[in-house]
């Protein structure tokens, strides 16, 4: 690496840090066309902050209530599998649910009202990627409400929490 | 604490009996908070006097803290056993993802007796423990096969960690160590070897849990400042940017660069070893401990051709840190970095202590050198300055022992120096391999009277580089007092289990409001009584098992090289120690 290079890293590594502005808000405070996105899951270096922050987020310390995992690739030589909900356009979580506990939200991803849900499990099995989380202790899935503190608490800009501009095809 | 925190609670694993207990034993951490300060009782408890440190009576002591899992940075797991290694005093330190690991599991700590008849492996998982035949596994050559295996087979779910050893625990050498998420150590002092000795391969642990707080919000508040602390201000960033390589390039300047095994203190090959260098020609990736933003540490890619055929290479990940490169670089007087990193491949894949390795080859190399040993000793391995490849077939047989010669080295320089001479050369201080700091008068009495026989004791060569810079030198007692002063206080930082390298944030109001959130009510005084309580706990325990620091060997070889604060003087040190040994008996 170039000593300009490191220099730029040290540079955004102070730049980065936390971002003030993204603090615990209630899922109802949330804008309706956003969704977490994995910029670069390269640069994941497997630190768990947003697990912890996404746990935080609920009151407690831990991380069995995170709804976004890491997880290594095989070891830590292989690097970081970084698990995010896209917020797909046609969720094949909600498709599948039998009690309509989820449905589709308008811009993309999907809306839980545990209410309704009778802990099948079925919206996990139907996940792709593995995004829809689980509560052993609640027999509940843990589905991510797309506000962004995870993103807050990453050190290196894997994660970002922006706007859906166009549907998610990519 | 908080009644229903899973902090208090003790998992017992007899090994023999195959049986296991959970113990509620809230005293115990309202007392002495975790890590340190929680192991050293359970040692006192489980570890008999005069109990054989490889015998069915010395037990292993894993223990965290109540910040695990609720703040960033407390990522350290404290393990205590009796040493092999130097008879007395077993402690070692490791992050990766043990400490969460063990955390989320539901233990404050886990106590493994007994020994095994035949090889096992142990699965933590929340409330159950599987004890798993290991017959398979053992003798397997390379610790990172046991890894990929136990990763593949034990699926386990939540967040996990698998500590093993590699071959050099199975065969006990004294200072083989255990490997946790293939980068991370509990390097000192030989636990390796007391795994080796209980037939225990491996432990894997798991759990998935929540923890709770007294006030979300008080909570999070102290989480933010801590975390802005991490990420925003200089405090970490040496350690953020190079890793603890960077310090190869300064301390080289300053002339406190052990090289050659101490005949030098500055390498003129160590640009080539510095962590610009190394992060410039070989970084191929970071990682971080589990709740960790630094990500300090370093991996080297390293692609290597086949030594036949053409087009035929392989890419290994390597980790590399100040020590390892300290020991298994300069002290072997060793500047070609693919043949550092081959070497220090070799060190992971055996499964042992690259500091106690290093600087015990590099005794064994000035041995040969000298006369005082010759190749029918060290099984036509011609070591030599700079030879990386004869360093590796060394370390093979320190494993192997093909021949006396590598069974004496095989218990480290005290005691193959006792067989072979070269006493004056052999540099462990308190019977263990030194660190990578020859900075002066302080350094050493770090070493020769941390309870751990370690640099991170107490930072003595931090000390001997402020005084460099104020060009005052305090008197003995004064440097007893600095050295104790900040031992005393890092027993709180381990008892916590905060990583050391968050010194400066865990400042004593920080630890305060941050212990409060989570139940623990303590003030900056009874913090400090803590720590004290610790270090003198250690210090008996020390004594108990025949420790005498008074008779402690000063390796000659210390006082003959310049350090950067000049020649070191042997009276000043012993006036030191007895300095320090007067205090304790007060």
């Amino acid at each position: 690496m170039a000593p300009e290079t490191l220099d730029s890293f040290r540079t955004n590594w102070l730049k980065i840090g936390i971002q003030p502005e993204v603090m615990y808000r209630s899922s109802g405070d949330v804008p309706m066309a956003k969704r977490l996105s994995v910029i670069d899951g390269d640069r994941c270096v497997g630190c768990q902050l947003c697990m912890f922050a996404c746990t935080r987020r609920s009151g407690v310390g831990g991380i069995a209530n995170s709804r976004i995992g890491i997880r290594s690739a095989g070891g830590m030589r292989k690097g970081f599998v970084v698990i995010v909900c896209r917020a797909c356009p046609h969720p094949p979580c909600a498709s599948i649910c039998p009690t309509h506990a989820l449905t589709p939200r308008d811009g993309g991803g999907v809306s839980f009202d545990a209410q309704l849900c009778i802990g099948c499990g079925q919206c996990k099995s139907a996940c792709p990627f593995g995004a829809v989380f689980w509560n052993e202790q609640e027999k509940r899935p843990l589905i991510c409400v797309y506000c962004g503190v995870c993103a807050g608490f990453c050190p290196y800009a894997v994660l970002a929490h922006e706007e859906i501009s166009e549907p998610a095809h990519d | 604490m908080i009644s229903h925190d899973p902090i208090a609670r003790i998992l017992t694993i007899d090994l023999f009996q195959r049986r296991f207990s959970i113990d509620e034993r809230p005293e115990l951490f309202d007392e002495a908070i975790g890590g340190a300060g929680v192991a050293i009782r359970l040692l006192e408890e489980h570890c008999p006097p005069g109990a054989d440190p490889l015998g069915e009576d010395n037990p292993i002591i894993f223990a965290v803290g109540p910040l695990v899992g609720h703040f960033p940075l407390a990522s350290k797991t404290v393990a205590m056993f009796k040493s092999p290694h130097t008879g007395n005093l077993g402690e070692s330190h490791a992050g990766g993802r043990s400490a969460v690991s063990i955390r989320m599991a539901g233990y404050g700590a886990i106590v493994i007796v007994g020994q095994s008849n035949k090889p096992v492996y142990l699965v933590i998982e929340d409330d159950t423990v599987h004890f798993r035949d290991a017959s398979a596994l053992w003798g397997l050559r390379s610790s990172y096969t046991v890894g990929s295996v136990l990763r593949e087979r034990e699926k386990g779910s939540g967040h996990r960690s698998i500590m093993r050893i590699g071959p050099a625990g199975e065969k006990q050498v004294s200072y083989s160590c255990v490997i946790t998420e293939t980068y991370r150590h509990f390097g000192r002092l030989g636990l390796g070897a007391v795994f080796g000795s209980k037939n225990l391969k491996a432990i894997v642990v798991s759990g998935n849990r929540t923890l709770p707080v007294l006030d979300p919000k008080r909570y999070r508040t102290q989480y933010n400042a801590l975390y802005s602390a991490a990420t925003g201000s200089p405090l970490m960033k040496k350690y953020h940017d190079l890793g603890t390589p960077i310090n190869v390039g300064p301390l080289n300047e300053l002339g406190a660069l052990p090289t050659r095994n101490l005949k030098q203190s500055r390498f003129e090959g160590a640009d080539a070893l510095s962590g610009e260098h190394l992060a410039e020609r070989y970084l191929g990736r970071r990682l971080a401990c589990a709740h960790c933003p630094v990500a300090c540490i370093h991996i080297a890619a390293l692609r290597t051709p086949h030594p036949s055929e053409p087009y035929f290479y392989k890419t290994s990940m390597l980790g590399y840190d100040y020590e390892p490169i300290f020991a298994l670089g300069t002290m072997l007087g060793i500047s070609d970095v693919a043949g550092m990193l081959r070497l220090m491949d070799e060190v992971e894949i055996q499964g042992l202590d690259a500091m106690s390795t290093g600087v015990s080859l590099a005794w064994a190399t000035e041995a040969l050198e000298q006369g005082l040993t010759t190749l029918a000793d060290t099984n036509g391995v011609a070591l030599a300055w700079g030879d990386a490849d004869a360093a590796i077939e060394a370390v093979r047989r320190v494993v192997s022992q093909p021949t006396d010669f590598y069974r004496a080295l095989a218990h480290g320089v005290s005691h193959a120096s006792s067989m072979y001479g070269g006493e004056d050369f052999a540099l462990a201080f308190g019977g263990n391999e030194m660190p990578g700091y020859h900075t002066g008068p302080a350094g050493y009495l770090g070493y020769l009277l941390g309870a751990r026989h370690s640099h991170l004791d107490n930072a003595g060569y931090s000390i001997d580089q402020k005084n460099l810079a104020s060009g005052i030198q305090p008197t003995a007692e004064e440097l007893v007092e600095q050295l104790v002063g900040e031992e005393s206080w890092r027993q709180v930082l381990s008892s916590l289990v905060v990583c050391f390298f968050s010194r400066g944030l865990y400042t004593p109001e920080a630890i305060v409001e941050a212990l409060a959130t989570v139940g623990f009510e303590l003030d900056e005084s009874r913090l400090r009584e803590i720590g004290a309580d610790v270090l003198r706990r250690k210090y008996q325990f020390k004594r108990r098992e025949g420790f005498d620091l008074l008779s402690e060997p000063i390796p000659r070889r210390i006082l003959q090289t310049e350090s950067p604060i000049g020649m070191i003087s042997e009276e000043m040190l012993r006036t030191a120690l007895r300095a320090f040994d007067d205090g304790f008996q007060e």
